[in-house]
This record gives structure tokens, sequence and C-alpha cells, in this order.
């Protein structure tokens, strides 16, 4: 068929397709390749940590001899002494303290193996003697040494000794810290956002403090944490290591992601609501109480819960107003020392005992399950009470 | 919007209720990342055995850090001990007499060698302290003047090494075992070595230029990294702590340097030469204040911790000879007053 421009028009025509299927190629493979990297993400941190959920313990007799009392490695057999944890040992003295009737009796217990038994139970590598490897053995094959659930993980907080090491402390921490991040940069946050959008004038000023929360969502936030530790620790005198020292800073580094998207949850909602508020004789207080906010609701939620899983996973800047530490009990209150879970999670990585890798790859799959329901809530919010106009 | 409403209300109740800086319960202990491990042992140990003090809380802020948090000065708001991995210098016995706190005790706890490991594959290697000087230095004295380092293969630097590769992955310059490796090798080579003297007169002992052209990898703070990266990288070999090797010797193992393998026993007698002494320091204006500070040092000097048979030996500390930690228990229990003197 003659072409109407001299041009041949099916050859152009296949190009076009060409060009399309190439760009649909591209994009899949960027897919397949973000794709493929979570899945190997998942699938190593999975394969790495689900062995911590099991834990070895060995039923082992105990005497309480008065020997024991002031040697509490005088209690059981000396080979037995060395594959049991040192945190049933070293409490022996003190349980015999408090409950006199012990002294001079004989129990079998389930107790802690150590770390190196827990390991060599389970195929890992570990320091335990061909000896102590033998005896663990035959206690397997009389039943006298198990792998049950690993409740202690959930149950207890750090510790030196890898095998009672969980993270209870580092979550309640966290929840602590949440919770003031929360109540601060949440009512402040959207307060600033109602302000700016609803009743501030557009001038100079505003535009000045627009530029300033946009840039102040993007910068690194260990600064935040050099901010928190000149204000709230060195000049308002907040304990160090606290929990509150810990939500003041975080709440900084929110504020500015909570702006932002109430701004957006605000001008997303049609002037004529307002307008119509206004024209039947609300004020604009009663606009912003009874229309705007509630409509906006759900766009604030998703930005402050998605901001908060962000605060959640935040090291930098508690790292400075010192919570990367040792602290193994919960904290009682707000201003006791606490530490947060991925505090927890990095200073397991750092440790030289091998038995930690997979108390660090457990701690990051709870890190990673928390934060996948925050999200996940994020989403259920806007999809259950999203409005279309 | 009652919900608002209620947001607000415990957001100013929180801030209400939340106390600032009252009288401590608690020990606080910050310092170095490599005393940090047997610091939080101790910790531990102290906290589950007596059950009227809390827990002290420990902090990893590097021996630096450690210093600058302690010599603030004396009061609640400061803490009670820092540890170190290296000893206090004069400067910082200085500023903390300046600012309030005039006693100090002094507490050496043990050795920490400084190993040079490599793939559990590879055929052994014996360093000298000039080999390891000449394969990290940035410059080195060619025909009577500094050059950029010249050495990409152990072999060319001495003949009797293989013919690998340098590939060095070791701390970053923040970190104290950089120092502490810069001052046990680089610095007793170049201060003795004598066509460095030739070339750089009396400053051969300060210079310490670590090569920036690759072959040393700066490989960040986490040494169980390095062990990993050695696992896979054949050719290169790795700086760390001595507990790190102790660990995984299923997949590394250790230069021998001068002849001499990094053992419990060659450390601990000096054999090794890459070894340092680690320390903590105490607050003593803060005992009889701070619950539980004079126990925690007890405990931490007892022979079932620091002792031949102690806990911490089980988690890499090299303990000190007995003579000397029966001397050392002496003077710490004793609250001995650190003076300018002891540190020159």
């Amino acid at each position: 068929m003659a072409s109407l421009f001299g041009i041949d028009e099916k050859k152009l025509l296949r190009r076009r397709r060409a060009a399309e299927t190439r760009f649909r190629l591209c994009a899949i493979a960027a897919l397949v390749l973000a794709g493929a990297f979570l899945v190997f993400f998942l699938f190593d941190i999975g394969r790495k940590g689900y062995p911590a959920f099991q834990q070895g313990e060995l039923l082992v007799t105990v005497n309480y001899t008065t020997e024991a009392h002031d040697n509490p490695y005088a209690a059981m057999d000396p080979d037995t002494v060395q594959i049991v944890s040192r945190s049933f040992t070293r409490l022996i003295p003190s349980m015999m303290a408090e409950n006199s009737r012990l002294i001079g009796t004989t129990q079998e217990i389930w107790v802690l193996a150590s770390a190196d038994t827990d390991q060599y139970m389970k195929g890992r590598p570990n320091r335990l003697k061909p000896r102590h490897q033998a005896l663990v053995d035959t206690m397997r094959q009389e039943g006298k040494a198990r792998l049950a659930f690993n409740w202690g993980f959930f149950e207890s907080g750090d510790s030196k000794l890898p095998e009672l090491a969980g993270i209870r402390a580092a979550a309640i921490g966290s929840l602590y810290v949440l919770l003031i991040t929360l109540a601060i940069s949440f009512p402040v946050g959207v307060m600033c956002a109602v302000y700016l959008e609803e009743f501030a004038p557009d001038n100079r000023l505003t535009q000045v403090i627009e530029v300033n929360i946009n840039n102040l969502a993007a910068i690194p936030s260990i600064l935040y944490g050099l901010l928190g530790l000149a204000i709230f620790i060195n000049f308002m005198g907040v304990a160090r290591s606290s929990a509150l020292v810990g939500g003041l800073t975080l709440s900084l580094m929110t504020l500015p992601a909570i702006i932002i998207s109430t701004r957006a949850a605000i001008r997303s909602i049609p002037p004529s609501i307002r307008e119509a508020a206004l024209a039947l004789g609300a004020t604009p207080l009663q606009v912003v109480w009874h229309h705007v906010l509630p409509l906006s609701l759900p766009g604030i939620l998703t930005g402050t819960i998605i901001g908060l899983a962000r605060a959640m996973g935040e090291t930098a800047p508690l790292l400075i107003v010192g919570m990367m530490a040792y602290i193994p009990e919960a904290p009682e209150n707000f201003s006791s020392a606490a530490t947060v879970l991925p505090a927890q999670i990095f200073t397991w990585a750092s440790d030289s005992q091998r038995a930690f890798s997979e108390r660090t790859a457990a701690g990051i799959l709870v890190l990673l399950v928390l934060l996948l329901g925050m999200n996940a809530t994020a989403i259920w919010l806007r999809n259950k009470y999203e409005r279309k106009w | 919007m009652k919900s608002i409403k209620k947001v607000a209300l415990a957001a100013a109740l929180v801030l209400s209720l939340a106390g600032v800086a009252e009288a401590r319960d608690q020990i606080r202990i910050v310092g170095s990342s490599t005393v940090y491990p047997f610091s939080s042992a101790v910790a531990e140990e102290f906290g589950a055995t007596n059950k009227q003090f809390k827990s002290p809380v420990v902090e990893s802020t590097g021996s630096g850090g450690g210093h600058k948090l302690f010599y603030a000065g004396v009061g609640p708001d400061t803490p009670d001990i820092t540890n170190s991995s290296r000893r206090m210098k004069v400067e910082e016995l200085e500023t903390n007499i300046k600012n309030g706190v005039t006693d100090v005790t002094e507490a050496k706890i043990g050795f920490d060698g400084i190993v040079i490991a490599q793939n559990i594959g590879n055929a052994d290697m014996d360093l000298s302290l000039k080999d390891l000087a000449l394969a990290v230095l940035e410059e080195v004295p060619v025909d009577g003047k500094l050059a950029p380092n010249p050495y990409k293969t152990w072999k060319q630097l001495n003949p009797a090494l293989p013919d690998r590769k340098i590939v060095i992955y070791g701390p970053p310059a923040t970190s104290g075992t950089r120092d502490a490796f810069v001052e046990m090798v680089v610095e007793k080579f170049t201060g003795k070595d004598e066509t460095f003297k030739a070339v750089l007169g009396k400053e051969a002992a300060s210079y310490k230029k670590i090569r920036q052209d690759g072959p040393y990898v700066p490989a960040g703070e986490n040494d169980n990294l390095i062990v990993q990266k050695l696992t896979k990288d054949t050719e290169a070999v790795g700086i760390f702590g001595y507990s790190f090797l102790a660990e995984n010797k299923d997949r590394i193992k250790g230069c021998t340097v001068g002849g001499n393998p990094p053992t419990f026993e060659n450390i601990s007698s000096g054999k090794y030469p890459i070894s340092r002494a680690l320390y903590f320091y105490v607050k003593d204006a803060h005992i009889g204040k701070i619950a539980g500070l004079k126990e925690y040092v007890e405990l931490f000097m007892s022979e079932k911790m620091i002792g031949d048979a102690g806990y911490l030996k089980t988690i890499g500390l090299i303990p000190l000879p007995a003579a000397e930690r029966e001397k050392v228990r002496k003077d710490v229990t004793g609250f001995k007053k650190l003076t300018a003197e002891d540190l020159k």
C-alpha cells in the first residue's frame, strides 16, 4: 500500500512497538531486581534467625549442698557444670539463701544450656570440648537434652550470655520512646499544619518556614541526636539514656514528616466544604474542628504512623543521647534508662560471641514484623476511611 | 474531636510526670567499646546476684568519648566509671582536677591482643613488625627520600612472604584499636628503623600516616564484618581483637608475629608483641553516694572475674600476671588516688 507522506508506516509502527516493549521489559527487570534483593534479604535473615526461636535445655541433677552455697559450681557434677548456662549456676546461692528448705536436697530440673551447648545441639560452630560434646550426645539419647521453643527470647532483657539474651527490655523501651514521640509530635505537628494551611497569611515568613520544614525532613537523623543532646540533656537536664530524652529527640525528627503529610491531607479537602460551612455561619475554628480535621484524619494518621515507623527503626540520634547501652531491665517509668530494638540489634551484631549472630537475625525479624504491622495499619486506615470527592 | 483532645492531654501529663535529673540509684558507666563486653558482663553478674542493686547501665562511647563525659564534673548527671582501652592521658587527669574530679582511681583489668588473621585455608604467614609497618604506611623511604608506598604484594616487601596482593581489612581512623595498632606496630618500627631515622631524624617516631591507596581497607567498627570478609576473601588479612579470633577458629587463623602465634599464653606473657592493657577509672567522690558502686568495683576486681579461671577470661579478656593482679586489686579496692606522676 502506498504510504501517505512517503514514509513506511509499518516500519514506523514496528519501531514504536519495539520501543514500547523494550521500556516494559526494562521496568519489569527493575521490579524483578528489587524483588530479588528483598527476597534474598528476607530469606537470609530468616535462615539465620529461625534457630534463635529454639533454645537448648538440659535436665540436670542439682545438689543443694552447703558447699554449693559458697561455690555454686559444686552443685552439679564437674562435667555437667560446663554445659549448663551460667545464668542458672550463678543464682544457686541466692536461691538457697531465699529458700532454706532447699539446703541438703537434690532436684532434677530443666535448665538453660550454655550457648556453646545450644549451638552444638543445633549443629552450628561452637567451642565445646569433645568430652562435653559426647556428654550432650548421651543426654540427648536419654531424653535429658532438648530444643524447646525459646520463650525466654521474648521474656528477658539483654544479657552477655547469648542463651539468656532476649528482646523484652528493648521492645518495652521502644514502646515508651514511641509513646513520647507520638504524644509530642502528633499534636504539635497537626497544629502547625492546620495553622499553616488554614490560617497563616501567604507571605515571606510562612514561605521561609515552609522551605525549612521540607528541609528538616531530609537532614541526616544524627543531627537531631546532637540537637537533643544540647537542648534536652545539657540545657534542660533530662536524664541521659532515658526513654524521655529518646522520645523527645525522635519527636523532633518526626515533626516535619507529620507536618508535611498533614498539610497534604488538609489540602486534599475540597474548598467547597469549607465554603459551605462558612456560608452556614460556622466560625473558622468550627470549620477546622468540625470539618477539615475529621475529613483529613485518615491521611494524618497514615503520615503519623509512617513517621513513627521511621522513628522506631532509628539508631543514630539515640546513640548520641546514650541509649545504645547495656540496659538489661525494662524501663519502669519515662525517666529511667531504656534501650530500643534497633540499638539492641546493633549491640548484638558487634559482639564477638558467635551465638549472638542468630539472636541478631531474630531481633531483626521481630523488628520487621512490628514495622510491617505498623505500615499495614496505616494502609488499612487509609483504605477504610478514605473519601473520594 | 475528642481523640485529639485526649492526645493533647496525655502529652501534657507525660511532660509533667517526667522527672528531671533526680538522684540516681543505678551505676552509670561509659567508655571504650573494647572494654564494653567485659564491663557489661560484670554489670550483668552484679545485677543478677545482688537483688538489692539495679544493674549498672554501660554505654559504649569509645575511650575518648568516655573520658570527656567522665571529666565533666562530680554529681549524679555524670558517669561514675569510664572504661578505657588506653591509659588516661595526663591532660585528661588535669581536666578532671580542674572540673572538681580530684580523686580518681585507676583499675588495670587485663590485656587485649590485636591479631592479624587470615582465611583458615591459607598457608601460614609469619610477619614481623617491619613487614606490617611497611604494608600499611603511606610513604616509605626510597633512596633517602620519602616516596609513596610502592609495595603491592607481600613478596615485594619481604621475599620470604607469599606472592599475595596486600589487602588488609582494618579498623577505621576513629577506632581505639587502630590507635593501638599504629602505636604498637607502626611507631615502634619507624622510631627504630635506620632508614626512617636517616630521612626524618627525630620525627621518625611520630611518622604514622596510613596509606589510602587501596591495600589498607578501613572496614568499619564491626569486627564481625571483617571476620566474614576473611571467610570469602582468601587473599586478605584482617586486624581485630583477640576475642574474635578465639570465637572463629573454625574459619580463620592468626598470623604469627615475630614467630609467636597469637595465643592466650603468648599475649599474657608479652611474647606476642601486639597487645595492650585495658583499664577503667572510678570517680571516688561517688562512692557512698551511688548505691553499689563500691561493690561493683570489688566484684570486677575479684578473682572470679579477672582471675586465671575467671568469667571474663571465657569471653576473651587476658588476665594480668597473678602478682600484678594482687597489687592492682589492693590499690583499687582501697581506692588509691591517681596522680599525674603515675601516668608519666
